[in-house]
């Protein structure tokens, strides 16, 4: 018995061994800042990080890129798992989730003991999309809204001066620029993306949520004008049936001019001017969004910086966050992503103002909306695009995919509206 | 005594592991089903709510869910039998007295099916491109007109149909090449005297012996391909229009994307109850047919 | 059909089915060594005209790929030692050791190959969140520690030891343990090497839990790190083909190198027990 009761502890210590050691690597968080970036903003990051880090050698950042197409899920599987980084770049569109789940660190303190973040000095309507409940949990780090870009030169080729002011005279554009047979579109619009239905649904006067954010209103009259213009432009053959997945080069395919518009964001700008061959630099420009009746409202998109409550290093997070706030890194960002800065200070410098191609935007941030601050947004805005894409497959009609989205929305929505009620009797 | 002792000590790490991290997440999962943990119970387990079959229910009257199935079925319908198809033929030409160098064929056939599926996914997606993908230009040769495979929502599942047949027939056909070499020579020699057909050699001797091996090969195909996952995740996204969305894609968006793990998990319930479904069926119908 | 003409039918269909099955594997190679945007190109390339090592560079400086190459390296290393230590054991005592309720318990354990393992991933993401796994290595190592289709092979190989020569032993004297390690396992060698690659390949290929598991770059194995890069859209084709060879090749060559173990695991484990 004697030597097999030992060979016996040996190996059952071996394997516990093996397995402890294995459960040890788990929780190995040392002290590195980790940042999550999601796109290309990661890069920029990385370049701006050398004399944040010479500045203060006690912190040392990791940045992780992670890809934009799983930043959501990635971000609530880290929240669930309790694997959160240190700070990330959240849309703004998101972070309702993130503080229902309790996951983000409250900055009002933090912001009023500083010298580098000024809330005054920030664009208002995108500063209001990171207070919740009169709570502060991030600061704009750049702005986002989508507009469009277009060929000056084809327009003009088409007797059009100036781009369009409102849906009719675009429609008119889109005709005229058109042709199909040739394999030539008046405009992109990836029917995986959902930002650009919902810009036209945010020009209208009606609210895309009801009752309190309970219940879907995509069967308004607003919603269903805007869904009906969008859908027309696939219907008319003014934009092809494509998403993002199998679009390609759609830089190079504007610069062939297969589309005169595209409707995008502001990191195209750069995109455009690395992309584009010298010769071609004179022919594109940007316009507001052109609305039902004149200007057009837009998306008041973009990304926070955002520190986690898990955090154990959020001292140094709120440094990193500081020195990404001050207007020269963020002008230093601009010139790296052509993503735009949220402070009006930032704006101050001849990179910005000089550049024809920022006045549209900066016109259009005159007029941003933001969308609705529930949780379920992201997931109501992805399902709202799948049904527009079967309308745009002709497989629905416009009213009928209104009240497929209406139909869903309510179901997303039904745990809030328990919530709702159960908050209501407890009063 | 002792030997008994030994036999449970031995069995012991096996048994907890399973255990711990196979058979209690199973009926977890049961349990889960049974609620509506949410991204709000998440948060704060005082939102979670007992449902009952609720969200089998709600999936019943859920076209996504329908479609999802609807999908993978279409995924196993075809890829199944176009799968063994392919094995059997690969099969049946390595084992012919005529093939030459039979083990370098049958390593070359073999390689597919230990690549990794993500990364042969991912040369997929780019030999199936509209443009510059090599379907295409080979189609270009024969005169035919570009298809637009992953973007053509009636071309994306039969391009991953053809992805999936590529990669697993390898495995199939190593089974039923070991089940033809067990038929006894003397068969096919006393079929020959009889004067029959190569085609009726194969119809009356080798299909029939190799019945048993046939069948278990597609119960295991048709499981395996009910689990339709990464293939969509990488190529397809899901789309376009959802459809290439299995029920496997839908469970992973419900459960980890929108953390609806009440859904998701009465999600992966129905697609365990129709796999046992189905391939009980199978074993069912082929009994019959053996009596 | 002359004797001649079905020779050379059936030898062009293999040929023709391996052109198939290799020309993916072929190209991927190929295009991994062109510069990048060489290969959008009509007709497309098959061969790289001025083949160069950037991609692969570019891999291991900017996208991580080496630690992702470790991480797999580790992952499925740990699972099949692990793994192997488990199911040997298990399999062992079902084929030779007696006690009360062994078939019955062996038939339970098969009926768990009927759950598909996707059922237990969103409880068990909830178990190891409690247990502070979530997104480290033994979040994917402890789930892979046994399995049930491992014991079922050893015990189908285990069943065709002699009893006497266990017997014997235990007359002698001998522990179980020591008649294991000493006797039994010499025995089992070919049936170690087969499940050890069979286990290892299963471990590499898999994809659905890691993703779940694993939320952060730093634990990312290659397969992870290539389907996050592949969503990104970013990423040029050859790149992306290079980082393929690199997921794809260390699992190709062992099975090349140990090709005749993994078919009999492969045969094996088809027989109906």
């Amino acid at each position: 018995m004697g030597t097999g009761a030992a060979l016996w502890r040996k190996a059952y210590v071996a394997m516990c061994a093996i397995t402890l050691c294995l459960a040890g690597c788990a929780g190995k968080h040392d002290d590195t800042l980790v940042f999550w970036t999601f796109g290309p903003e990661g890069e920029a990051v990385a370049k701006l990080l050398p004399d944040f880090e010479r500045a203060h050698p006690d912190i040392h950042v990791e940045v992780q890129q992670l890809p934009l197409s799983a930043a959501h899920q990635k971000l609530l599987t880290a929240i669930a798992g309790g694997t959160t980084p240190d700070m990330a770049q959240l849309g703004n569109t998101w972070l309702p989730e993130l503080v229902e789940l309790h996951a983000l660190e409250p900055l009002r303190e933090s912001v009023a003991a500083s010298a580098t973040v000024t809330p005054a000095d920030y664009f208002a309507s995108i500063w209001a999309t990171n207070v919740i409940d009169g709570q502060l949990y991030g600061i704009p780090w750049y702005v986002d809204t989508r507009l469009l870009f277009y060929r000056t030169d084809l327009l003009k080729q088409a007797g059009f001066d100036a781009p369009p002011r409102d849906w009719g005279e675009w429609r008119r554009m889109l005709a005229a620029l058109s042709h199909p047979e040739r394999r030539v579109y008046g405009i992109l619009l990836p029917t995986n993306e959902y930002e650009q239905l919902l810009s036209l649904a945010l020009q209208q006067p009606d609210p895309l949520l009801r009752e309190h954010d309970s219940r879907g209103n995509f069967e308004s009259a607003g919603f269903r004008r805007a869904l009906a213009f969008y859908v027309d432009s696939f219907r008319l053959r003014q934009a092809p049936v494509v998403t993002n997945v199998e679009v390609g080069n759609p830089w190079e395919e504007f610069g062939r001019g297969v589309y005169a518009f595209y409707f995008s964001g502001p990191w195209n700008v750069a995109e455009f001017r690395k992309r584009l061959p010298a010769g071609e630099q004179g022919d594109w420009s940007t316009a507001p969004l052109p609305g039902p009746d004149g200007p057009g409202a837009g998306l008041a998109g973009g990304a926070s910086l955002v520190v986690f409550r898990a955090s154990k290093h959020r001292r140094a997070a709120w440094a990193l966050l500081e020195y990404l706030s001050q207007p020269p890194v963020q002008q230093r960002f601009y010139r790296l992503t052509g993503d735009m800065p949220p402070r009006r200070s930032s704006w101050d410098s001849p990179l910005l103002q000089h550049d024809a191609a920022m006045h549209a935007f900066r016109d259009q941030l005159e007029r941003v909306q933001p969308t609705p601050s529930v949780p379920e947004w992201e997931r109501i805005a992805v399902m709202m695009q799948q049904v527009a894409a079967r309308a745009v497959a002709g497989e629905l009609t416009v009213d009928q995919a209104a009240a497929e989205m209406d139909r869903q929305a309510d179901r997303i929505l039904a745990k809030r509206r328990w919530l709702l009620e159960r908050a209501e009797t407890k009063r | 005594m002792k030997a008994s002792r030994a036999a449970w000590l031995f069995l012991a790490p096996a048994l907890l592991v399973l255990a711990v991290f196979f058979l209690l997440p199973v009926l977890g999962a049961l349990a889960l089903s049974f609620t509506d943990y949410d991204l709000y119970a998440l948060a704060d387990l005082h939102n979670l709510r007992f449902v009952a079959l609720g969200n089998y229910w709600m999936l019943l009257h859920r076209p996504q869910f329908w479609a999802a199935l609807g999908h993978t079925f279409y995924f196993v319908a075809v890829g199944v039998p176009l799968s063994l198809a392919a094995s059997l033929g690969a099969a049946l030409l390595l084992h012919s007295p005529l093939a030459r160098c039979k083990a370098l064929f049958r390593t070359a056939l073999f390689a597919p099916v230990v690549t990794t599926a993500v990364a042969m996914a991912v040369v997929w997606r780019y030999l199936f491109n509209t443009k510059y993908g090599w379907a295409n230009h080979l189609l270009g040769l024969l005169g035919i007109h570009p298809v637009d495979w992953l973007g053509d929502p009636h071309w994306a599942m039969p391009t991953i149909i053809l992805f999936a047949v590529w990669k697993n027939f390898g495995y199939n056909m190593i089974i039923l090449l070991a089940g033809l070499q067990a038929i006894p020579a003397e068969l096919y020699e006393a079929a020959r005297i009889d004067g029959a057909s190569a085609w009726r050699q194969f119809r009356h001797v080798s299909l029939p012996l190799l019945g048993p091996t046939l069948l278990m090969v597609a119960i295991l195909t048709v499981s395996g391909y009910f689990q339709l996952f990464a293939e969509p995740y990488v190529m397809t996204e899901g789309g376009p229009l959802r459809s290439t969305t299995s029920v496997l894609y839908l469970m992973y968006e419900d459960g980890f994307q929108w953390w609806n793990l009440g859904t998701a998990t009465a999600e992966a319930f129905v697609l365990f109850l129709v796999m046992f479904a189905v391939t009980a069926a199978m074993l069912r119908l082929s009994r019959k047919e053996a009596a | 059909m002359s004797p001649r003409l079905a020779k050379a039918l059936v030898n062009g269909l293999l040929l023709g089915g391996a052109a198939v099955a290799l020309f993916p594997l072929l190209w991927m190679l190929a295009v991994s060594f062109m510069p990048a945007g060489t290969s959008n190109a009509l007709p497309p390339p098959l061969w790289p005209a001025h083949p160069v090592l950037d991609n692969y560079r570019q891999l291991f400086e900017h996208a991580g790929m080496g630690r992702y190459l470790l991480n797999s390296l580790l992952i499925s290393g740990a699972i099949t030692l692990l793994s192997l230590a488990c199911n040997l054991l298990a399999g062992y005592a079902f084929a030779k050791l007696r006690f009360a309720g062994r078939e019955r318990l062996f038939r339970a354990l098969l009926a768990l190959l009927v759950v598909p393992a996707q059922v237990a991933m969103l409880p068990l993401f909830l178990l190891f969140k409690y247990a502070g796994l979530v997104d480290s290595y033994a979040g994917v190592v402890l789930p892979g520690m046994a399995s049930v289709l491992g014991i079922f092979l050893v015990r189908q190989y285990a069943r065709g030891l002699p009893d006497e020569l266990l017997e014997a032993a235990r007359i002698d004297g001998a522990s179980e343990l020591h008649i294991f390690l000493r006797i039994v396992l010499p025995l089992l060698r070919p049936v170690v090497a087969t499940l050890a690659i069979l286990t290892f390949l299963t471990a590499w290929n898999d994809f659905m839990w890691p993703l779940i598991e694993l939320t952060g770059q730093g634990h990312y194995t290659l397969p992870l790190g290539l389907a996050s890069l592949a969503r990104e859209h970013t990423e040029g084709t050859e790149q992306m083909m290079a980082g393929s060879v690199l997921t794809v090749l260390p699992v190709l060559v062992l099975f090349l190198s140990m090709q005749r173990y993994y078919l009999e695991g492969l045969l094996l484990g088809s027989v109906k027990g």
